[in-house]
C-alpha cells in the first residue's frame, strides 16, 4: 500500500475540483443501505450495482468510452481494480476468479478493440458454464452507427456468444440491467453476461435502485428441482443395475460444494464407480477407491472401459461431449441412461438417454439419496463385487504407466513430482491447451471441487497464465500453478506483468517440449508425420524472459534436479516462471483413437502404428 | 496421377434421414436484436428457416410472437424446441404441428397477368379459392388468398400457366383451437 499518499493526495485534489465543476461531483458513491431512489449517473449506477451484488474485485482496461466508470471506480475502496496487459488477460482472470470462488467474474473493457479482444474469453465461459459479467463502453448513442471511433457491434458480436446481452439505450433502465445481468449470469447454467453501455448514458442521471427494487424485464426462472417422478425411476433403474457408473461433470462443480458433498454420500449409498469429465474433475476426491479417473479421449483405461460396459449410467451435469463419447454408435452400447442436467437442451442433444432430468446437481442429488432411503433401495451386492472386480483387472493394465529416462525429464514425471511437492499444500491448478493439458488431468489428482480450472469446451491456449492470476487475486495465500506448455504461455505471456504489478506469487510450470504438442503428436499419428508448422523456431529464454518481467526464473533440464527446483519453485513467494525441459517427442496416452469406441483405447505401449488404426472416416471426425 | 496418400480429409458425411416440417410459435420479449437472436440460433447451429413472421402482439407486456416453419429429423425439432426454450429473451414455445389442435394460416397476394379466355379462368379459380381481387388493370389482378400454407401453394401452382407474374407470402401464422390461450 505504498501509493496510500497518493490516493489520500488525489482524494483532496477531487474535494477541492469538486466545488469547481459538477463532473467530479460523482465520486462520493453512498453505501449500500442508503435510500433506493437516489438520483446518480450512469457510471455510479455501475459501481454502486456491482457492491451491491457483493462484487469485490473487477478485472479490467480502461479506454475512451468507459472512462465515466473508471472515473467512478476512482478512490472507491470496496472494490478492488485488477488491471490486466489484454482484455483477454481480463476475462480468464475472472473466469479463475469464478471458479475457484463460486462467485461471478466481473470484467470491465472498452468499446472496439477492448471488447472484441475480450470475446475469446466470453465464448470459454459461455462453453465452460462460467457466470461472467462483462461490461464494456460504447461510443456515445447519437454515434452508434456511424462508424465512430473505437465503435464496434458488441452486441452482435457478443449475442450468439453470452448467455444474454444488453446493450443500454437508456440510463433508466441500467439498474435494473445490471441485476438482471447478474441473476442470469448465475443462476441456472451459468454462463457470460454483456453489458454494453454507451458513453453519454454512464453520464446520464437516473434514479438508483437496489437487486430487491428492481423488476426484471425477462421472466428466466430456471428449473433447480427436478421432477419427482423421474427421479423414483432413475434410482429403481440405478438398484437394479448389476453395473452401475457415475458420469459427472463441471454442472457438479458450479452446483457448489454441497453437490460434490451429495456426489460422495450417492456413491456412498450405490458402492457405484466414478468417473468424470475433464471439467468435473475434483468433485469426487481421486483419493477414493471408487474414483476410476477421468473419461475420454485420454481419459483412464479403467474409466472407459467401464464406462462401455456398464448397463446403468448415471450423467450428472456432463453434456456427452465428443471429446467424451468416442463413437457415439458403440458409446455404452448396453446401458440405460440417466441424465441430469439443468440446461434441458442438453439433455438428448448428443446420446438419447431414459431418464432425463432436468434441474441443478445438488437438489437433483439430494432428492436422489432421499428417494433412494425412502424407497429402502439396495444394490445387488454380488453383482456389484463381480463388477468391481472386473474394474480391478482394467485398473491392473496400470494405463499411465511411462518408461522414466536417465537423462531427460519425461513430462509425465514432472506433473508427477509436482503433485507430489503440491499435495499436501493449499493448492489450485490452472493449465493451458495441450498435451501437458491432458497429463495435468491424469497426473495430478484432486479431492476437492474449484481446484482445478482448464479451457475444456472451447480449448482456449493461453486460458492458464490470466486464469492463475484470477485465482491467485481470490485465493492470496494459496500455491496457485499453472501448468502451461511452451506454445500456449505465449500467448497470453503479457500477463506476468499483472502478476507483478499485484505481487501474485503464481507459478507458470511450463513442460517445454520446443513443438504444440498436441498439434505434433496428430500430425503424427494422423498426418503421416508431417510436421506442418508446428514446432517452435524460437523460442524465448523464459528464465531470462521472467527476469524481464521482474519475476523469478528457473529451469530444469535433468530429472535429477527436478524435485530441488520444483520444491525452490514452491517455497519463492515471487511469481516464478519454471522452464521445465521435457522429452521432445513424447505422446498423450492413452487414447482412444477417433473415430473407435470406449473399449477400443491404445495403451503407451501399443501406440506403435497408431496410423493404420485410424481410419479414414476416423480422421474425418478428430 | 492421383495422390497414393490424401494428406487430409474433413469433410462430413450427411446421413439421409427423414426431415418433417414444423412449426413453433415463440412468445418473446419485444428488445431489440431479439429477432437477430432467434435467426441467429438457427444459423449458428445449422437448422432451416422455411418461413419466418413476426410483430408485436402486446404492448404491455412488451411480447412479440414469432412463428418459425421450421425442418428437421424429430431429433432435431427436439432440439430446436430445447434451444428456442433456453433462450433468456423466450417466454414461451409451443409446437404448433405436434399439437392436434393447431391452426395454420397465411396471406398471400398474387398478381396475375393475361388476356381472353385465361383471364377469365384466372378469376374462375380464384373464386374456388375463396382469393379476393383487391387491384385490377385490363391486363392483370390481384388476388388476396388467405388458407394454410398447401392451399396457397395449390392456388399458385393454378395460377402459373395463366400468367402468375408476382407471389408475396406473409408465412405461416399459427393459433390453436380452444378457449387456452399460449
Amino acid at each position: 500500500m505504498h501509493q496510500a499518499p497518493q490516493r489520500a493526495f488525489f482524494i483532496a485534489l477531487k474535494a477541492s475540483l469538486k466545488k469547481a465543476t459538477a463532473m467530479t461531483a460523482h465520486q462520493t458513491i453512498t453505501a449500500p443501505e442508503a435510500a433506493d431512489t437516489e438520483m446518480m449517473s450512469g457510471a455510479e449506477i455501475v459501481v454502486r450495482s456491482l457492491l451491491d451484488q457483493g462484487v469485490e474485485v473487477l478485472f479490467g482496461y480502461p479506454g475512451g468510452a468507459v472512462l465515466p466508470i473508471y472515473d467512478a471506480l476512482f478512490a472507491e475502496p470496496r472494490l478492488r481494480h485488477i488491471l490486466v496487459r489484454h482484455e483477454q488477460g481480463a476475462t480468464h482472470a475472472a473466469e479463475g476468479y469464478a471458479r475457484s470462488t463460486g462467485k461471478p467474474g466481473v470484467v470491465l473493457v472498452t468499446s472496439g478493440p477492448g471488447a472484441t479482444n475480450a470475446v475469446t474469453g466470453i465464448v470459454d465461459a459461455l462453453m465452460d458454464s462460467i457466470p461472467l459479467v462483462v461490461i464494456t463502453g460504447q461510443v456515445a448513442t447519437h454515434l452508434i452507427g456511424t462508424d465512430a471511433f473505437q465503435e464496434c457491434d458488441t452486441i452482435g458480436i457478443t449475442r450468439s456468444i453470452t448467455k444474454h446481452n444488453y446493450l443500454v439505450k437508456n440510463v433508466d433502465d441500467l439498474p435494473r440491467i445490471m441485476h438482471e445481468a447478474f441473476h442470469i449470469a448465475t443462476s441456472g447454467r451459468p454462463g457470460p453476461v454483456v453489458i454494453d453501455i454507451p458513453k453519454d448514458v454512464q453520464f446520464g442521471k437516473a434514479a438508483y435502485q437496489g437487486p430487491q427494487a428492481v423488476t426484471h424485464a425477462h421472466d428466466y426462472r430456471p428449473q433447480v428441482k427436478g421432477d419427482a417422478g423421474r427421479i423414483a425411476e432413475a434410482v429403481t433403474l440405478i438398484a437394479q443395475s448389476r453395473r452401475p457408473i457415475l458420469y459427472t461433470g463441471g454442472g457438479v462443480i458450479n452446483a457448489g460444494p454441497r453437490a460434490s458433498a451429495l456426489l460422495r454420500e450417492f456413491a456412498e449409498l450405490t458402492g457405484a464407480p466414478v468417473t468424470s469429465t475433464l471439467m468435473g474433475l475434483g468433485a469426487f476426491p481421486a483419493a477414493d477407491p471408487k474414483w476410476l479417473g477421468m473419461l475420454g479421449m485420454h481419459g483412464s483405461y479403467e474409466a472407459n472401459h467401464a464406462m462401455h460396459d456398464c448397463d446403468v449410467m448415471v450423467a450428472l451435469g456432463a453434456r456427452f461431449d465428443d471429446r467424451v463419447t468416442g463413437r457415439l454408435d458403440a458409446f455404452a452400447p448396453t446401458s440405460r441412461k440417466i441424465h441430469v442436467d439443468i440446461d434441458a437442451s442438453s439433455i438428448g442433444k448428443n446420446v438419447r438417454c431414459d431418464v432425463g432430468i432436468v434441474g441443478d446437481a445438488a437438489s437433483v442429488l439430494e432428492d436422489m439419496i432421499a428417494a433412494w432411503k425412502a424407497m429402502r433401495l439396495s444394490v445387488d451386492k454380488t453383482a456389484l463385487a463381480e463388477w468391481w472386480k472386473q474394474i480391478e483387472v482394467w485398473r491392473a493394465r496400470d494405463c499411465f504407466a511411462y518408461t522414466p529416462d536417465s537423462k531427460l525429464i519425461k513430462p509425465q514425471q514432472a506433473v508427477e513430482r509436482l503433485y507430489h511437492h503440491a499435495k499436501d499444500k493449499d493448492v489450485y491448478i490452472t493449465t493451458e491447451v495441450g498435451q501437458h493439458q491432458m497429463w495435468a488431468a491424469q497426473y495430478f489428482r484432486f479431492e476437492d471441487p474449484n481446484r482445478w480450472m482448464t479451457s475444456g469446451g472451447l480449448g482456449t491456449m493461453g486460458y492458464g497464465l490470466p486464469a492463475a492470476v484470477g485465482v491467485q487475486i481470490a485465493h492470496p495465500d494459496s500455491l496457485v500453478i499453472d501448468i502451461a506448455g511452451d506454445a500456449s504461455v505465449q500467448m497470453t505471456m503479457q500477463e506476468m506483468a499483472t502478476a507483478i504489478q499485484y505481487d501474485l506469487p503464481i507459478k507458470i510450470f511450463i513442460l517445454n517440449n520446443e513443438w504444440m504438442g498436441m498439434v505434433r503428436q496428430w500430425q503424427q499419428l494422423l498426418h503421416g508425420e508431417r510436421y506442418s508448422h508446428s514446432y517452435s523456431e524460437s523460442l524465448p529464454d523464459f528464465v531470462k524472459m521472467a527476469e524481464a518481467f521482474g519475476a523469478v526464473g528457473l529451469r530444469a533440464e535433468h530429472p535429477g534436479e527436478l524435485d530441488d527446483k520444483i520444491a525452490e519453485m514452491i517455497s519463492v513467494r515471487r511469481p516464478v516462471l519454471f522452464d521445465c525441459r521435457v522429452t521432445k517427442e513424447e505422446n498423450c496416452f492413452p487414447m482412444i483413437p477417433s473415430g473407435k469406441a470406449h473399449n477400443e483405447m491404445i495403451l503407451a505401449q501399443e501406440a506403435r502404428d497408431l496410423g493404420s488404426i485410424i481410419d479414414d472416416a476416423g480422421k474425418r471426425l478428430v | 496421377m492421383p495422390d497414393p496418400q490424401p494428406a487430409s480429409v474433413y469433410d462430413l458425411d450427411h446421413k439421409a434421414e427423414v426431415e418433417n416440417l414444423a412449426t413453433f410459435a415463440v412468445l418473446v420479449d419485444n428488445e431489440p436484436g431479439v429477432l437477430h437472436r432467434l435467426v441467429g440460433l438457427f444459423a449458428a447451429r445449422g437448422y432451416n428457416i422455411e418461413s419466418l413472421t413476426v410483430a408485436e402482439t402486446d404492448r404491455n407486456a412488451h411480447t412479440s410472437r414469432v412463428t418459425i416453419v421450421t425442418r428437421g429429423t424429430p431429433h432435431v425439432l427436439g432440439q430446436i424446441e430445447a434451444q428456442l426454450e433456453k433462450m433468456v429473451s423466450t417466454r414461451h414455445v409451443q409446437d404448433v404441428t405436434r399439437d392436434p389442435n393447431g391452426l395454420e394460416r397465411e396471406l398471400a397476394l398474387v398478381k396475375v397477368k393475361s388476356l381472353g379466355a385465361e383471364r377469365v379462368e384466372a378469376l374462375r379459380v380464384a373464386d374456388i379459392f375463396r382469393a379476393r381481387v383487391i387491384d385490377t388493370t385490363h391486363e392483370s389482378f390481384v388476388f388476396e388468398i388467405t388458407g394454410a400454407p398447401n392451399k396457397i401453394d395449390k392456388f399458385a401452382e393454378l395460377m402459373r400457366p395463366l400468367g402468375l407474374v408476382e407471389l408475396s407470402r406473409t408465412g405461416v401464422l399459427s393459433i390453436t383451437r380452444g378457449a387456452d390461450a399460449l
